[in-house]
């Protein structure tokens, strides 16, 4: 049963001008319509480039930011809908894990004073004495020694840092963790203990995890369950493995071809799908398909008119792409004019855009 | 006004632009830095001198600043006026009186109304600002609507010459100390606002409110917990600064004849204006307390440019 189910959600975000009475002049569309739902004691990895909304996203859940439209369902209540005080309180069981370990914590609180604060305003813990203890026990969990209490967030190394954040999430005791980049400010060594740290707390407290980052290799290790976003909305959703052995999107095809294969010979004749151009702007979304703008794979007329729907393709993988089954089959080939390039091939003929090649 | 409110945002925005790691010895740090400027040192000196001057000044005088003991060796008419000599070391004033006694004594009035003046602006304007931020940050669309009223009606203030909005105050109220001290005070309170609110604003943006609002703390709590004592710094630099400024704005309006009318107190600014009269004859009695005046507030300043200068990431050698 699922822990977390998303319904359609929406976030815009007006954009406004004016001197002395503000006029709304266009949204930003951050996540436009994402639906779909994590299983108690799993991971979701939601991976995608910089901006396309997975923070917002993650943000949104907790009700960060404000939902335009949808329902964010947790444990059968609709966080959405939630009066302030109620989704407050609903904070428990509901945690997050900021990306800057440092800039999440208040320069001047001391560590216990950082841990206690959320067990104070949801009531944990009668006494002083009763927070310490059950800080210390977490504390021990995370892997700081128990002298830290009385320190500051300054005198840590930054895997330490992030250690607290993990500890200020679980001195709640949460069902959901939302992890925003857990590691991507951390030096590559410390980066697999804390991966590793919260796979074992992930065991240990039965914790279920949304995992936002843009490093495959990241996702790939903590995640069951993969969605990848791409301008505000799912453009595919598999099982980790499923995932990484067929990606069936184009965009997600791309992605995978941007990692590094630690084999020399296999990185020098494997398949590399170089996108042209920028990320469009989320104020103006492209038509149709949001990627058909940078798709090799673009066909036309269908591409830029019709918005493509997660469709299940058996499996659990389900991708938003009109033409998933002919690109696997190989039916349609890439154009060259937005570059796929195949290393170690010639470089390719200019062809027109558009045109498929044989 | 453009470049006061572009300064003043500056001002807020620095403690919000911390990129390194000094967290909670930030402030110890920038005493760090204060102790090795040389600024901050004579700045803090002149400052230290002035406030013992202010407290003890009554007692140490030589004379009763009031009292015309040599009311007969000052003829203004025959332009005969006394200098420096050993009794009176900065000589008489054109009543008779001991120059270095009135100006010891005049200290403490010159610093009252610089304090009281700087603390009124402060409260009030960092109640407005504050309250602004607050809501701003926290209290959704009826927050902004709040935080629009409050603010324009600051940048009305901001947009008045202060010494102009300071003259009517005193014009309106009638010639008091209060009234000066009010003056100079409401001229101080859209600077702290602004102030207050821009370094709030930025400050509320910071991830760790968010990971406090994402714990499930109380709004209130976030505020005078989390925002505000973060948004201090500037402030702090702020008051300073604006001692210098009260002390001058205050000899100002003196100097005007808006001051205290109560001549048993002697006044830096009054004894200044009075002086003027006689500045052919006897410039000394002038330079006395503008001289007073001057160092004073550089005094007040230095200290305040060395502790923005300390608080700012961006200064750092």
């Amino acid at each position: 049963m699922s822990l977390l189910e998303l319904d359609d959600v929406k976030v815009h975000f007006p954009i406004k001008r004016g001197v002395l009475f503000d006029r709304t002049i266009g949204h930003v569309y951050a996540v436009d319509g994402i639906s779909l739902s994590v299983s108690a004691g799993q991971t979701y990895g939601l991976v995608g480039e910089s901006g396309c909304g997975k923070t917002t996203l993650g943000r949104a859940i907790l009700r960060l930011n404000d939902i335009t439209s949808g329902r964010v369902l947790f444990d059968g209540t609709d966080l959405a809908a939630l009066p302030d005080e109620e989704m407050r309180q609903s904070r428990r069981r509901l945690q997050m894990i900021f990306q800057d370990p440092l800039g999440s914590l208040n320069p001047r609180q001391n560590i216990e004073s950082i841990l206690a604060e959320g067990m104070a305003a949801h009531g944990i813990g009668a006494s002083r004495e009763e927070r310490r203890v059950k800080i210390n026990e977490i504390l021990e969990r995370v892997g700081l020694p128990a002298g830290a209490l009385s320190r500051y967030p300054h005198e840590f190394s930054g895997g330490q840092r992030q250690r607290i954040g993990i500890a200020r999430a679980l001195v709640l005791e949460p069902d959901l963790i939302i992890c925003d980049e857990p590691v991507s400010a951390l030096d590559v060594s410390i980066q697999a203990q804390v991966l590793n740290l919260l796979e074992e707390l992930q065991d240990a407290m039965g914790l279920t995890y949304v995992v936002i980052a843009h490093d495959l290799a990241v996702v790939r290790h903590i995640s069951d369950v993969i969605g990848v976003m791409y301008l505000g909305a799912l453009v595919e959703e598999a099982p980790s493995d499923s995932l990484y052995a067929e990606p069936r999107h184009p965009y997600t095809r791309a992605l995978m071809s941007a990692v590094p294969v630690p084999d020399p010979d296999l990185e020098d004749t494997r398949e590399r799908i170089l996108l042209r151009g920028d990320l469009p702007s989320p104020a103006s979304p492209p038509t149709g398909c949001r990627f058909h703008t940078r798709c090799p794979w673009r066909q036309p007329e269908r591409c830029d008119t019709e918005r493509p729907e997660l469709t299940d393709i058996g499996g659990g993988h389900r991708v938003a792409c009109h033409y998933a089954a002919e690109i696997a089959e190989g039916t349609i080939r890439p154009t060259t004019e937005l570059a796929p390039r195949i290393l170690g091939d010639a470089e390719p003929e200019s062809e027109p855009p558009g045109v498929p090649v044989p | 006004m453009t470049t006061k409110t572009a300064k003043i945002d500056r001002l807020a925005e620095l403690t919000a632009r911390r990129e390194t790691a000094t967290g909670g010895s930030l402030w110890a740090e920038a005493l760090r830095r204060l102790r090795s400027s040389k600024m901050a040192m004579i700045g803090g000196g002149i400052m230290a001198v002035f406030v013992i001057i202010a407290i003890v000044g009554p007692w140490i005088a030589p004379y009763d600043p009031t009292a015309q003991t040599w009311r007969g060796e000052v003829r203004v008419n025959a332009a005969v006026f006394v200098g420096p000599r050993g009794d009176n070391w900065l000589g008489l004033d054109h009543l008779g009186r001991d120059e270095l006694s009135r100006m010891l004594v005049g200290a403490r009035q010159t610093l009252l109304v610089g304090v009281v003046s700087t603390v009124l602006g402060l409260t009030i304007g960092a109640l407005i600002g504050g309250v602004a931020g607050a809501a701003l940050s926290f209290g959704g669309a009826a927050g902004r609507r709040l935080d629009t009223v409050l603010m324009r009606f600051i940048d009305m203030m901001l947009a008045m010459p202060s010494l102009l909005l300071a003259v009517s105050i005193a014009a309106v109220m009638g010639q008091s100390l209060t009234t000066v001290m009010i003056a100079v005070g409401v001229v101080q309170i859209p600077i702290f606002a602004r102030l207050l609110r821009g370094s709030m604003l930025a400050q509320a943006g910071a991830d760790y409110v968010l990971a406090a609002r994402a714990l499930g703390v109380r709004r209130r709590r976030i505020v005078l917990g989390h925002v505000l004592p973060n948004s201090l710094g500037p402030v702090i630099v702020q008051t300073t600064l604006a001692l210098a400024t009260a002390i001058i704005e205050a000899a100002a309006l003196s100097y005007l004849g808006l001051g205290n009318p109560d001549a048993s107190q002697p006044e830096w600014g009054v004894m200044l204006a009075q002086a003027q009269r006689f500045f052919d004859q006897a410039p000394m009695m002038a330079v006395y307390p503008a001289l007073g005046i001057i160092i004073t507030a550089l005094g007040f300043t230095l200290l305040g440019e060395a502790m923005r200068e300390a608080l700012d990431p961006k200064l750092r050698s």
